[in-house]
């Protein structure tokens, strides 16, 4: 009787109805909504083990910020820490405890590590009697949005390093030449979301200490390991990209991508106390010792936390890598199925993340957008993006490799893309594919499914897909 | 014939019992990660028992935030586990279903927008992200205001009661405005309306009101601020608006004090935020906020993002989370309506007045909470000689329940009181329940104080009789009072900030 009374969708309805209705309305209504596991878009987990889902359901009423009346779960965060610190190789002593935190995501955790430097260096600033109100930022265009956003909101100028065909991520020569004596810091990228590859944080670090101490600069690098953080310890751990290279002062990781767990959960993690001024931080005194919290969000739910701490001991270190290279070996099968049709060019590198991005070689008739609208005909969800500045005239399409994503879905996939470029010859061409990159975007915005995120009166593309 | 092969010994540790095997013997992992996989049947019961350890979610009265839902709305949860809410191309109807809450809060609000006009608004994490989404539109809008006139913009100051809950201070520090407080008093918890208007000056980005203050449950005056500063603003020809942190009152005024006027009707109110995951009835991890219209959201703080053709504007400091909550508050708002809400929170009121006269009937307490506001009942010891409602806090722990106390802040630190929050899970049987161990509680700490006084007074004339002239030196019996309540609180000494929310 209920499902047939129109619901209000604006105004809260006057009356109560069954649960059993409400359950059924949104349910139905939620059906339309995209197959998260066909979400190829995605770094974010799409699937736990059951035992995981049971905790998680379990934990679900339990508001983390309670460290007082929960403080099992408050131990579980500072364990997950500091076996994130120790994978990162954080320089600590044997019962030392790591500095670090828990967050809602990846965003949080950069705008954490991002206030800590800022604050550090207007400290030295002030002590020195110099300007303290132009403070810096240094990445590349590759950037995930949120630099933008901590950028914006936290008032600190982005210079970014423009990247350029064939070179899609952060070129360490020119971004240490961008640096200044307002530099904050400088932002590496473990793992770039456009092609997934790992930029050389060890050749920033060597040419910014000749910099510093050319300058007497004390300019330090945060790397953002948001999806390689949890790859490169264990298919790369000849690497060096943490803490093992002496700049690099704090680090930034999802749980929630290859961390294995859902959406809700980052990491920020500090070289030590020093790195993070202790003016930041609130102290919260909670069974009668001092608990120190640096966080953006306050109450939030429990379950993510349990369930990374669920994953880092059921899986171990053997479990991540086995993990990861699955997803590495299914990357090149996909991969290896797209050269096959001798249509396209891949864009991303073998090494880095597992994910394949690949652009059309001929554009003369269709483009990746068109490509990836088609492909959500059979279910997919495979985005198309243009990279930014200097290289808008470049467009991928991009594969994500997660752990739920077999060999059988990834040579199911090939076949589909196939069948898709198969009805696209069949078709006109659009007679649109040559146009400049900003016009390609306007007007497929309609089509394409929204990965481009515009400011409509720029014509900088900033990626809103983490 | 049928060659058997013996199983190797690995097997045999998956097939057997969990606590049969080598996993609950060894050490849980603790600062690195182990070099070894576990059966998940291992990880998770090892977990879970750990877990028991900590408190119980429905016994916490420390908290505003909701600890029990129904089972419908848990299997859309659960359901929802794996949707990236900010994918919002992917699942365009969960975000419809955010818009809807938005546009359901802000009338609920009588955010002044048209039939078919779109509210502005956003979900959040909690009320702490949705205050520094308001604090930092407010500032960014007084920026270009004085550089526009030419005036300095380096100071920005918000002005709040020293009430506020603790994310006003971290806003305030993070995002470098001057917090300028006004200060309690012993009887008045909350912000007095005139010395907030007399605090303003020209830096001021916003005057911060809280309907339903963290420590007492009292809403504040809000209309008295607005009219205040109306006047202020027109004397000074500034420009100072109001923010309502309505994080516990906004989904209780509407129902229970649909007269009181607080939320847009005001004029100079901008912007509220409230939290979803207390009286909005749903677990922990939303909070809304919502702009009285466009113009008071400056466009250079939005992301605008293209999905189904249309734009979707953001502004939100989390990107990737879960989006079972939002889903929830969907379920909530329509499977209750208007009506439920209202009911709910009656039924709140109802059980605050049952355990509010349980507390008065043992005669011992002082309740320094209002009777309108937010259902929760605070109070204080009315003799604080011999113990201190900490202790009162500590011992209540052995039943189970968890009922903090915190020291009122400045100008009222020597205030200390117990905080007891009703929640829709707290039935009218609990709060009996409640009000009787509370009693328990206070007869055995009398009984331990009379122990003790014995025990230190016998002491002291055995040594009295062993001065050294020879003369008794007797303690007067306050001091004697005075060493116990020393000794005792050396276990007890802790001074809680009110960090929960």
């Amino acid at each position: 009787m209920h499902l047939g009374h129109h619901t209000t969708k604006f105004r809260m309805p006057e009356n109560t109805i069954p649960k059993e209705a409400a359950y059924q309305i949104i349910n139905d209504e939620l059906m339309l909504d995209g197959n998260p596991r066909l979400n190829l878009a995605s770094f974010v987990t799409t699937w736990m083990e059951p035992e995981c889902d049971k905790l998680m359901m379990a934990a679900i009423n339990k508001n983390y910020v309670d460290m007082d009346e929960y403080p099992v779960t408050t131990e579980l965060q500072n364990r997950c820490v500091n076996m994130i610190a120790h994978l990162f190789n954080a320089p600590l002593g044997e019962s030392e405890a790591a500095v670090g935190v828990g967050t809602v995501g990846s965003s949080e955790a950069i705008m954490l590590a991002g206030l800590a430097f800022k604050r550090k260096w207007q400290n030295k600033r002030k002590a020195e009697g110099k300007p303290y109100d132009k403070p810096n930022i240094v990445t590349g265009a590759n950037v995930q949005v949120c630099w933008e956003k901590f950028a914006r909101y936290f008032e600190v100028e982005l210079k970014e390093v423009n990247l350029r065909e064939g070179y899609y991520v952060m070129d360490p020569e020119k971004a240490v030449e961008l640096v200044d004596e307002n530099t904050i810091c400088v932002a590496a990228i473990l793992g770039s979301t456009l092609n997934g590859e790992f930029e050389d944080v060890k050749l920033l670090n060597d040419l910014l200490i000749k910099k510093n101490s050319e300058t007497g600069w004390d300019v330090p690098i945060h790397v953002d390991a948001a999806s390689g953080g949890f790859i490169a310890p264990f298919l790369y751990p000849e690497l060096e990209w943490d803490f093992r290279l002496p700049l690099v002062k704090s680090i930034n990781v999802s749980g929630h991508k290859y961390g294995l767990v859902y959406a809700g959960i980052g990491w920020n993690i500090w070289r030590s106390k020093e790195d993070l001024p202790e003016e930041l931080i609130f102290h919260i005194n909670y069974l009668g010792t001092d608990q120190p919290t640096f966080t953006l969000n306050f109450s939030k739910g429990s379950s993510q936390v349990i369930a990374q701490y669920y994953q880092l001991i059921r899986l171990g270190f053997e479990g991540y890598k086995n993990v990861m290279e699955n997803c590495q070996e299914n990357a090149m099968v996909l991969k290896e199925g797209l050269e096959r049709t001798g249509r396209f060019t891949i864009v991303s590198k073998d090494n880095g993340i597992p994910l394949v991005a690949f652009s059309l070689k001929d554009h003369s008739r269709h483009d990746e957008f068109e490509l990836s609208h088609h492909l959500r005909r059979f279910g997919w969800i495979v985005p198309a993006y243009t990279m930014p500045a200097d290289a808008q005239h470049i467009t991928v399409l991009r594969v994500v490799i997660r752990e739920d994503f077999s060999r059988g879905l990834a040579e199911r996939l090939v076949l589909d893309i196939e069948k898709v470029l198969r009805e696209l010859d069949a078709l006109p061409p659009n007679g649109k594919s040559m146009k400049r990159p900003a016009d390609v975007a306007n007007c497929h915005a309609a089509l394409a499914n929204g990965h481009v995120a515009k400011r409509l009166e720029t014509d900088k593309k900033t990626n809103a897909i983490c | 014939m049928v060659l058997s092969k013996a199983v190797p010994s690995s097997h045999d540790a998956s097939l057997s019992c969990t606590f049969a095997s080598r996993y609950v013997r060894n050490p849980l992992p603790r600062f690195k990660l182990p070099e070894e996989s576990i059966p998940k049947e291992a990880a998770y019961q090892v977990i879970n028992d750990e877990l028991m350890l900590d408190g119980n979610p429905r016994l916490n009265l420390a908290s505003f935030v909701t600890t029990w839902m129904e089972p419908e709305c848990d299997k859309l949860i659960m359901a929802a586990l794996n949707k990236n809410y900010v994918d919002m191309d992917e699942y365009p109807i969960t975000t419809e279903l955010q818009n809807r809450c938005v546009n359901m809060i802000a009338h609920l609000f009588n955010a002044p927008i048209g039939e078919d006009e779109t509210a502005v608004g956003v979900s959040t994490v909690g009320s702490s992200e949705a205050i520094m989404l308001a604090g930092l539109a407010f500032k960014r809008k007084w920026q270009n205001k004085r550089k526009a006139e030419g005036k300095p913009y380096d100071k920005p100051n918000i002005v709040t009661g020293a009430n506020v809950q603790v994310c006003w201070e971290k806003f305030a520090r993070y995002f470098e405005v001057e917090l300028k407080e006004v200060k309690l008093k012993e009887g008045y918890y909350v912000m007095d309306p005139e010395k907030a208007a007399d605090m303003v000056d020209e830096n001021t980005i916003c005057v911060a009101a809280i309907l339903g203050s963290t420590l007492t449950g009292e809403f504040e005056d809000v209309k008295k601020l607005n009219d205040l500063l109306t006047q202020k603003n027109k004397e000074t020809g500034w420009n100072v608006p109001i923010h309502v942190d309505a994080a516990s009152g906004g989904f209780i005024a509407p129902f229970l004090y649909k007269d009181l006027v607080w939320d847009f009707r005001l004029p100079l109110v901008k912007s509220i935020n409230v939290s979803g995951h207390k009286y909005g009835l749903v677990y922990a991890g939303v909070g809304w906020v919502v702009w009285r219209s466009k113009e008071d959201l400056p466009d250079e703080l939005v992301f605008h993002i293209n999905y189904l053709g249309a734009d979707q504007p953001t502004f939100t400091l989390n990107f990737s989370k879960g989006s079972s909550q939002i889903i929830a508050q969907y379920y909530q708002f329509i499977r209750l309506g208007f009506e439920g809400y209202k009911n709910i929170i009656e039924n709140c009121m109802e059980n605050a007045k049952v355990l509010h006269k349980g507390i008065e009937q043992t005669g011992r307490f002082n309740i320094v909470s209002k009777e309108e506001g937010v259902p929760l009942v605070a109070f204080e010891l009315k003799d604080k000689t011999y113990y201190t409602v900490f202790d009162i806090s500590e011992n209540l722990r052995r039943f189970g329940w968890i009922v903090p106390a915190y020291t009122m802040p400045a100008d009222a630190q020597h205030i200390a009181v117990l905080r007891v929050v009703v929640r829709e899970d707290f039935s009218c049987s609990l709060a009996e329940r409640l009000a009787s161990d509370i009693q328990k509680v206070v007869e055995e700490l009398d009984e331990r104080v009379k122990h003790v006084t014995k025990v230190v007074t016998t002491q002291v004339d055995i040594t009295a009789s062993g001065g050294t002239d020879g003369a008794l030196v007797h303690k007067s019996e306050q001091e004697i009072a005075e060493e116990v309540i020393t000794y005792w609180k050396k276990f007890v000494n802790r001074k809680k900030t009110s960090g929960v929310c």
